[in-house]
Order: C-alpha cells, then sequence, then structure tokens
C-alpha cells in the first residue's frame, strides 16, 4: 500500500522557496493537499478511538523521539491485508505526543485511480508517494511523514512470513530525508501482522477485479469488501525508536548511492532487530 | 530592459484589454499596438489595435513597420470550449510559429517576449506529484488535442529562449483561469445547477482569476523574468469545497469506469465537458506557485476568493443580467479620436468612444471570419458567443447561408439563455 519514493525528486531550488507558502485561510477545513479537518475528525472519534483503545489496546514506547516541531520522516515495518497500523502510528502522536501534530502518510499510486479510495484517502492524510510530494513536506512545510519502505512487499506479506522484514527498495526514503536535512525516526510495530492476516494471494481475482491484491484473510472474501476491515484483536506495541540524524552527512550526501544504500540498510536493520526483541518479550499475540 | 513598444497578441481577450489599459497609464511606454480577431471589449485610450482575419501571419510586419520592443503573446487557445480543434490548432501551434518567427531574424528589434501558457502543460494523471513544479514534465504524454497544442507551443517558444538568448523569454503557464467576463468549460461547469463530477473522485483543483492573469502578465512586461513560471492563485482547493463555495450541490452524475462514453452522453444534453475538463475532474492538479511569487508577484486572489467572486458574480448576473456589453468599438470613431487634427489634445485623453449598442452592423459577422466555417464548426462555436454577439450571427445567418441547423442551433441557446 506504501512504497517508498523512488526517483530523484524534486528540483534543487536556486532560492529558497519557504516563505513563499501560501498562507492558512482559517475559513477552510481543507488543506492544499486535500485533508479534510472534518473527515479527520470524525474517524478520530469513531473507528480510529475504538481501535486504538479497546480493539488493538495499542501500547506506545519511545513517542519522545519524534521531534516536537520541524520535519521528520518515520519509518515503520508494514504488513496486513488492509493495514491498521498507519492510523495507530498517528492516534499515537496525537494521544501521547506532549506536541501533537498531524502525520502524512505515503500511500501509492493507485489510490488516485481506485473510486473512493481516491476520495476518502487524502481526506484523512495520505498523499501518493511522489518524492516530490515527501519533499514538500519534509522541508518546505516541516510535517511528519510516515513511509512503509517494503511498501507492497510488505502489505502482500503472508502471515508464514510476518515479522520478516521485506528489502527496503532503493533507498530512496533515504534520499528524500537527506535532501530535506530531515531526521529519519525508525519504529517497530508488533501486533499488526497479527490482526490481518493474509494466507494467501489469488492472482487471477486480482487482475479481473483490478485491485491492488486480493488476498485471502480470516473475513476476505467471504464477508465482502468490508471483510477487509476485519481485524483480529492483536495486542499492538508500537516503539518510536531513536532518530537517525541525516543532516550531518556532508554537502550532497545523496550523491553518494554507497551512503544511501547503507543508511537504509542500518534503519533496516534497527528495526528487524527491535522487532525480535520485542517478539522474544511477549508472552501472548492477544494480550501482550 | 524597459519596455516602450509593446505588441500585445489576443487584445480582445479579458487579460488583453486589461494589460493595455495599464500599460496606457505608464508614460515610459511609447506605443501599444494590439491585434485580434475580434475587436477589444474594453475602452482603450492610445492603444492602437488591428483586426486581422488570422493575426499571426502579420506580425512579422508589424513587427518591423512600428518597431516593437516587446512581444505579450497572449493568444493560445487553452479551452476546447472556445473554438474548434482545427482553429485551435491553427492558432496554437502554427500562430506560435509565425509569433516567434516574427521575433526572429537580423536586426530584429524584440527584446522581450512574454507568452501565455496554461498549466495543460502538465496534464491531469494519477501518478502526478500534488504541486507541480516548473522543472517537472507531464507523467503521461497528452491525450486531447488542446493539451498537445499547450504542450507544442510551450516547448517550441522554450527552444526559442535557449537560440536567442538575448531576447528575454518568459513563459507563464497559467492554472484555469475564473472571472465574470471569462467563459470557459470550467466555469460553464459550475454555471450548472449541480457541479458535475465523477462517482467515487474528489480532485484537487487550482484557480486563477482573471485580473491577476493580467496581474501576472503586467508584471512580466515591467520586470525581466527570463524563464518559465507556474500563475496559479494561492490555496487548492477540493471540488466538493468549490461546491460549497458556489452554494450548489455536488453532482456525480460521471461513474468512474466508461466516463467518455457517459461524457459524450452529456454532451448531447448541453453539458459542455470538454475533453481536457475530464482529466482535471478525475485527477485534479495543482502547482506550485511559488516561484513567480518570488519575483515579487503579490496574487490578489487565492483559488478560494476566485471562486467567491465567481459565486457573487453568478448571483448578481441571475439578477441584473451580464454588464459585459456597456462597451462596444466602434473603428471610425476610435480612428477619429486617434488621429483627427479637429480633436482637442485634452479630449484625446478622455474617455473614448463608449456608445450604447446601436445599429447592427452586418459586416461584423462577416470580418470575424464566420462564413469560412462549415456548419457544424460553426454550431460548436456558438456557446462561446456572448448574448449579443449571438444575435448577430442569428441576424446574418438568416440573409446569407440560412442553414436550417445553424438556426435552430441558435435558437436552442438563445432559449437556453433567456431562461438561465
Amino acid at each position: 500500500m506504501a512504497p517508498q519514493p523512488t526517483t530523484s525528486p524534486a528540483p534543487a531550488p536556486g532560492t529558497d522557496l519557504r516563505p513563499y507558502l501560501p498562507g492558512l485561510e482559517p475559513e477552510r477545513q481543507v488543506n492544499d493537499w486535500g485533508r479534510s479537518e472534518r473527515v479527520e475528525a470524525f474517524f478520530d472519534r469513531t473507528l480510529t478511538e475504538f481501535l486504538y483503545r479497546l480493539w488493538f489496546r495499542c501500547e506506545i514506547e519511545g513517542i519522545e523521539n519524534v521531534p516536537a516541531d520541524g520535519g521528520a520522516l518515520l519509518v515503520s515495518n508494514h504488513a496486513g491485508a488492509l493495514p491498521p497500523d498507519a492510523a495507530m502510528i498517528g492516534k499515537a502522536i496525537k494521544e501521547e505526543h506532549p506536541h501533537p501534530r498531524p502525520l502524512y502518510l505515503t500511500a501509492e499510486h493507485f489510490f488516485k485511480g481506485y473510486p473512493g479510495f481516491s476520495m476518502l484517502l487524502p481526506k484523512i492524510g495520505a498523499v501518493p508517494a511522489h518524492p516530490a510530494n515527501v519533499h514538500r513536506l519534509l522541508y518546505d512545510e516541516g510535517q511528519l511523514v510516515l513511509v512503509f519502505p517494503e511498501g507492497r512487499k510488505g502489505t502482500e506479506k503472508l502471515y508464514k512470513d510476518r515479522y520478516r522484514l521485506r528489502r527496503f527498495g532503493r533507498g530512496g526514503f533515504v534520499e528524500a530525508a537527506m535532501r530535506a536535512r530531515a531526521p529519519i525516526v525508525p519504529i517497530a510495530v508488533v501486533g499488526a501482522e497479527e490482526a490481518a492476516p493474509i494466507f494467501a494471494h489469488i492472482r487471477p481475482l486480482e487482475r479481473l477485479t483490478g485491485l491492488l491484491y486480493f488476498p485471502i484473510t480470516p473475513t476476505f472474501p467471504h464477508f465482502g469488501l468490508l471483510g477487509m476491515f476485519g481485524f483480529l484483536p492483536a495486542k499492538f506495541r508500537i516503539r518510536f525508536l531513536r532518530p537517525v540524524r541525516t543532516d550531518d552527512m556532508g554537502e550532497r550526501p545523496w550523491d553518494d548511492k554507497a551512503l544511501v544504500q547503507t543508511v537504509a540498510q542500518d534503519v533496516r536493520a534497527t528495526i528487524q532487530d527491535e522487532l525480535v526483541e520485542m517478539l522474544g518479550d511477549r508472552r501472548s499475540v492477544w494480550f501482550g | 530592459m524597459t519596455s516602450r513598444r509593446i505588441l500585445i497578441t489576443g487584445l480582445s481577450t479579458h487579460w488583453g484589454g486589461r494589460l493595455a489599459q495599464a500599460l496606457e497609464q505608464d508614460p515610459a511606454v511609447e506605443a501599444i499596438i494590439g491585434v485580434d480577431r475580434r475587436p477589444p471589449k474594453v475602452e482603450l485610450q492610445r492603444t492602437e489595435f488591428l483586426r486581422v482575419h488570422d493575426s499571426h501571419s502579420l506580425i512579422g510586419r508589424i513587427v518591423e513597420a512600428a518597431e516593437i520592443d516587446t512581444v505579450v503573446d497572449t493568444r493560445m487557445v487553452v479551452d476546447s470550449i472556445v473554438t474548434t480543434p482545427r482553429l485551435a490548432h491553427e492558432n496554437n501551434v502554427t500562430g506560435t510559429t509565425n509569433v516567434l518567427a516574427a521575433c526572429s531574424g537580423a536586426g530584429n528589434p524584440v527584446r522581450k517576449l512574454v507568452f501565455k501558457s496554461s498549466a495543460h502543460y502538465y496534464g491531469a494523471e494519477r501518478a502526478d506529484p500534488a504541486f507541480f513544479t516548473e522543472a517537472m514534465e507531464r507523467t503521461e504524454p497528452a491525450r486531447t488535442l488542446i493539451e498537445r497544442d499547450v504542450v507544442e507551443a510551450d516547448g517550441a517558444v522554450r527552444d526559442f529562449a535557449t537560440k536567442r538568448p538575448d531576447v528575454t523569454v518568459t513563459v507563464l503557464r497559467f492554472a484555469d483561469a475564473l472571472g465574470p467576463s471569462l467563459r470557459t468549460s470550467l466555469s460553464h461547469l459550475f454555471s450548472l445547477p449541480g457541479i458535475p463530477a465523477i462517482l467515487g473522485f474528489d480532485p484537487r483543483l487550482q484557480f486563477i482569476h482573471e485580473d491577476d492573469v493580467a496581474g501576472c502578465l503586467e508584471h512580466a512586461v515591467r520586470d525581466d523574468l527570463p524563464g518559465v513560471y507556474n500563475a496559479a492563485g494561492d490555496g487548492v482547493l477540493v471540488l466538493s469545497e468549490v461546491a460549497d463555495l458556489l452554494g450548489k450541490p455536488l453532482a456525480p452524475v460521471l461513474p468512474p469506469w466508461g466516463t467518455g462514453l457517459a461524457a459524450s452522453v452529456l454532451r448531447r444534453v448541453g453539458v459542455r465537458l470538454a475533453p481536457e475538463t475530464l482529466g482535471l475532474l478525475r485527477y485534479g492538479r495543482g502547482v506550485d506557485n511559488r516561484a513567480f511569487k518570488a519575483t515579487g508577484y503579490r496574487y490578489r486572489y487565492t483559488s478560494r476568493e476566485t471562486v467567491i467572486k465567481l459565486r457573487e458574480h453568478q448571483r448578481t448576473a441571475a439578477i441584473v443580467g451580464s454588464s459585459q456589453e456597456a462597451y462596444r468599438y466602434e473603428r471610425d470613431l476610435e480612428e477619429f479620436l486617434r488621429r483627427s487634427p479637429s480633436v482637442r489634445p485634452s479630449a484625446r485623453d478622455a474617455a473614448p468612444a463608449n456608445l450604447p449598442p446601436g445599429e447592427r452592423r452586418g459586416s461584423a459577422v462577416a470580418e470575424a471570419g464566420y462564413d469560412d466555417l462549415g456548419a457544424d464548426e460553426l454550431i460548436a462555436l456558438l456557446p462561446s458567443l456572448e448574448a449579443v454577439a449571438l444575435a448577430e450571427l442569428a441576424a446574418h445567418e438568416r440573409e446569407h447561408a440560412a442553414r436550417p441547423e445553424v438556426l435552430r442551433a441558435i435558437a436552442g441557446l438563445q432559449g437556453s439563455e433567456d431562461s438561465g
């Protein structure tokens, strides 16, 4: 559902254009990204609140690793048929952080072409995973952006492969953070992979329906499309890890592909090690 | 470089007229010459108007004769509602080539070219970034004729800029313009009782007010701004927000699949959905307008304020009618005021020919080139005409060709305007 940015991003502008960002229009309830306060607040009060408190009983650690201001790139492991992890991370920052801020989520362009999703996802903070979008959010607007570098490979992961991180692409997310001189905050999430397990994929139906993928889950497809939301009540633990600075790596670190790869590997290893440790401490999938 | 002798193509567009009015106030500007197919719609004091049938082939001669140092090219057609595809292509591509030819050659006096392009250059596709910057290219090849024209013309002008570093070339890519004196495919959709939408899509749209279009052009004439700039009001709205601002319901009458087919059905019943609008209704488009702001321009209206202005216009127009017909160009009178030795110098600066619409001039219609059009092309053009022009054309058609299908189409439109 959410790949990292791949191709080389935004042009390096000659002048700093940040002072020329459009001013706020307080009468508006929708911002320039299409994010709607009203729709977001509605979900926050209902579905997200229920999942966060009662269903997944989220437990948060290390929230102080999320910076209180300026851009930061949050990087998390990712799994599940219709992944609930992004919403839970956003809610965690809103509930636990001393300075709550909105979280933007990068999602695959696919959603922009699919009716309904195209209308809904931007309203709750999703932006298409284009390098220029990530750059504008991180550098120009100083926002929090969440990426899942595993992307589709993570979403499609079968139950038997749970908590084994897929490849982190070509490290586009590191490049984006470097260009924006924004820190990378790795996040380890335990629980998401049991909440929405996928047992198999049916490729012909995938092609037939035009969906990104057509999984077999505990509730899909036999309960219809709503079955996509049939999360099992696994216990969620979200651990925010120490930020990785990218502003002390030299003049144009993004040109050094080896360095980009190394940082990407380090971030991946950090999350993987943390996951293994958290899984070792866990006594029950359902009670933590 | 200070512009002293300025040529404006597309003088009869809203921004062409407004730009000429603004430049007239500047004593440093010696001469302003405007060309267009149709007479100007605003009162002009010292601007010379040349009505030429296909303006572009003659521009070279005008440039040489009047020693033009600045060409402001606002002639691009960026909306398929205002003309036929054939005429649009000729105007956009052949026309641009001619304008560029008029600016080159040994000893050419032109030192600055300001070119009005369109954000259609970027298209509206699934894989688009949320904000196009000037350095970005479209993510898919152009799908519609207008978009193809824009890409081609925009590219030709940038080629010219690299070949002729001694000429300051400014390309302005304007977002969709809205305003009381504009008729575009979007303003047509926004005038319907419900705003047509594609089911399940709420695209991001960005607008620019017609006065800001003129303002941006003027800014580019007064300052030297080589390069490409996006021009759009601050803020990107979603379609549902636009509908809210206009006080109208969103009507998701277009299905997400088979949209083209449904659009052609809607066209049959009079909803004019331009092909380039369908992409916008699905994926929308936003542009980064900061580079032009960094050159010192301040937009008078945000996208939101532009839509609010449009709503005010829609409401007043419904009560008092359109006030656009106040001025009417009378060639002989304008000539008299500018040239006759009998006119006192003080009167030359006073308000010129502002006459109530008087007797009908049969020749106006013939001069505008409608006689050269086939019946189908003429019918396609009709919705772009204002009520007065429509009446003129009806009378002309009755006297001359009297093609029944054309007369019927005009009658249909007149009926719908009365009721609307």
